[in-house]
């Protein structure tokens, strides 16, 4: 596996060298923050692809499909559709009417105190649930891939602190070239191994989904069964399935135009029509990849086999294990590299819109009421807090261990971003008589409301037999409240209504003065942030 | 530090200011109101469609998995030919978005334009 080390120093070395040149172009706070909204469309485009492909899809959803076929597919579906709400409704307004966090917006008109401390709240609440599942998963992963060379905790670290040095000396600029290496190479690694998946198979589709539709395991009872890969409900099962598959797609398609570290790559563009270009940008590149996931899930499930992938590290393993097996041990390295680049370039976005949220939102205008007592103090801070979210997602990375079930985390990030981050965006964009209160109650119910009944599912409530143990176990040994994964269909709902609610039940004209000024702004681009000269 | 200050002073360009007036004005006026509903006859229901498009896989696949799983052609069935026609009607609706934009673009061309010569939204 020597080739997989040189293959991620390689990496390493490279963004390295980017971190120092964007480091000497990362002075105030435009630079540090928005990289000066000087990035390109096609640029941003790429980045927000590279920032929001994470492991989990690149890896997890080719095992979802080469272990329950079909159903994983319909994961790959939602993950772009998504990205028509944030076209249509999120990414101009925002970028017409902010400055660097999506609290911009909502303090145009509404109280900023307020607003902004529970925005910020529910941003580093986001931020921090994905990054503790990409840290876990960043751990284990690595570990497997570099076969023996480093340890759980090593490969943790070393994550983590590159992930520091990104953000720290190299801002905004530095992370979005990250984000741009890391989704051209997962775009080549994809393509690469689609074309020989389908080369494997003479290039016929008839016989490539011809294996699909007879897919040989053995099932957890022993038994050696044969299944059509192509038919529904292999992982969604009645009672709750579908409900559940309904309630998936809800989180998806208002979570992602929720999702701070997404929101903050459209303040990286000179103007909206930029931010829109980046959005048509980014839903090529991500549906593509999306559609050949049909290669790399298919083909891991007929050329390597269910069984195969079970006995060599499990789902995760899935595509790399593929390349292994078309092309040998070169290419599992790239594949490999890639994974590694892939949690890197998430994990630097996430980092950059939580230290964002905090510095911005909360130091400076909560706690200092929108002055920097010192000049250049917002960017200080948010360096300072770059390195206490490192230490503290290394730390919680790993005590949770390699064992620790936390793939429910990324949904309960796009949970929280669908009930409590887009209800309050949308309201205070569309609706005049939208307040304070129903900001504050509509962030706080939508929060709490998704945190609580995943507590309640089952992904933290199940009763496991004796032979799981450690981590691996269900947190309470009891059967579940809430019978979905997924709590977007009630927490979504619960956290508009908090918001309307909140608002009626409350009286605050002054919130309806400036409504105009934000309507026009944000369809206008009238008076928004432009780009700095360097 | 000093450095830092001096060059966020040069670089952070002069933007449009107004009082609660103007920006009343421009809200009120004839140009941002048809800008308005233009954006409105588009995105209302393209959102719509997708929202109902998209849905239709999980019910479909969810509800009535032995209609779905009808081979269409050779071993495809509906059920994945439907899940890849999403990519495509996606793509679609972005397409038609940005060419439906470009008028966006174009009407509040005219709005910025007037405000910031300091004419108000008239």
């Amino acid at each position: 596996m020597t080739i997989s080390l040189e293959m991620f120093v390689l990496f390493i070395a490279i963004t390295l060298g980017i971190t120092y040149w964007a480091s000497r172009r990362s002075a105030g706070a435009a630079a540090y923050f928005a990289a000066s909204r000087q990035i390109k469309g096609w640029q941003n485009g790429i980045a927000v692809a590279g920032d929001y492909m994470s492991a989990a899809s690149f890896l997890g959803i080719a095992g979802i499909i080469a272990f329950q076929g079909y159903d994983g597919f319909l994961y790959s579906v939602g993950w772009l559709v998504a990205y028509l709400t944030v076209l249509l409704v999120i990414a101009e307004p925002l970028r017409n009417a902010g400055k660097y966090t999506m609290a911009d917006v909502l303090a145009y008109r509404l109280k900023p105190l307020p607003v902004r401390g529970m925005a910020a709240l529910s941003t580093l609440t986001v931020s921090t649930f994905y990054m503790i599942a990409q840290m876990v998963g960043a751990g284990a992963l690595v570990k497997l891939l570099l076969g023996g060379y480093v340890t759980f905790n090593q490969s943790v670290i070393g994550v983590g602190i590159l992930m520091i040095v990104y953000v720290v000396f190299g801002g905004m600029l530095a992370t979005t070239w990250v984000q741009i290496i890391k989704a051209i190479l997962l775009m080549a690694g994809t393509i690469l191994l689609s074309f020989l998946v389908m080369a494997h198979f003479h290039f016929s589709f008839s016989e490539f989904f011809g294996a699909v539709s007879q897919v040989t395991y053995h099932d957890a009872t022993g038994a050696s069964v044969v299944k059509d890969f192509l038919t529904p409900g292999l992982r969604y099962k009645p009672p709750y399935g579908p409900l559940d598959l309904i309630s998936l797609g809800l989180a998806l398609v208002f979570g992602t135009a929720g999702l701070p570290h997404i929101l903050v790559r459209f303040y990286t563009v000179p103007d909206a029509k930029t931010a829109r270009h980046s959005v048509v940008w980014a839903m090529v590149l991500i549906g593509s990849f999306y559609i050949m996931t049909t290669f790399l899930g298919f083909g891991a499930a007929t050329i390597v086999g269910p069984d195969f992938i079970k006995a060599h590290g499990g789902n995760n393993m899935s595509a790399p294990l593929l390349a292994q097996a078309l092309a040998g041990n070169v290419f599992f390295a790239f594949i490999s590299a890639i994974a590694f680049a892939t949690i890197l370039a998430v994990v630097a976005g996430l980092t950059i819109s939580a230290t964002t949220s905090f510095s911005h939102d909360f130091w400076t205008n909560v706690i200092h009421s929108g002055k920097e007592r010192n000049p250049g103090e917002e960017v200080l801070v948010a360096r300072i807090s770059a390195f206490v979210v490192g230490a503290v997602a290394i730390g919680i990375a790993i005590v949770l261990g390699p064992t620790a079930n936390v793939a429910f985390l990324v949904g309960l990030a796009f949970a929280v971003a669908a009930s409590a981050n887009l209800p309050v965006i949308v309201l205070s964009i569309f609706w005049k008589r939208f307040n304070t209160a129903g900001a504050v109650t509509g962030l706080g119910i939508g929060l709490l409301a998704s945190i609580g009944l995943i507590l309640i599912s089952p992904s933290i409530m199940g009763i496991d037999p004796p032979t799981v143990t450690g981590a691996a176990r269900h947190l309470i040994q009891a059967k579940a409240i809430f019978p979905l994964e997924n709590p977007g269909i009630l927490s979504i709902p619960l956290g508009f209504i908090g918001a309307i609610l909140g608002t009626l039940l409350s009286h605050e004209p002054s919130s309806q003065e400036k409504f105009n000024e934000l309507l026009v702004r944000s369809n206008t681009g009238l008076g928004a942030e432009k780009a700095t000269a360097q | 530090m000093g450095n830092t200050i001096r060059n966020s002073e040069i670089t952070e360009p002069k933007r449009f200011e107004g009082t609660k007036s103007t920006w009343d004005e421009i809200a009120e006026s004839r140009p941002f109101q048809d800008l308005m509903a233009t954006k409105k006859t588009f995105i209302v229901p393209a959102f719509i469609f997708f929202v109902v498009y998209y849905f239709a896989l999980p019910v479909l696949v969810g509800y009535a998995p032995q209609f779905m799983s009808t081979k269409v052609i050779g071993n495809v069935n509906l059920a994945y030919l439907f899940a890849l026609s999403q990519f495509f009607v996606a793509w679609l609706i972005a397409g038609l978005y940005v060419r439906a934009a470009n008028n966006f673009d174009r009407l509040s061309q005219d709005i910025l334009e007037k405000a910031e010569n300091g004419k108000g939204g008239k």
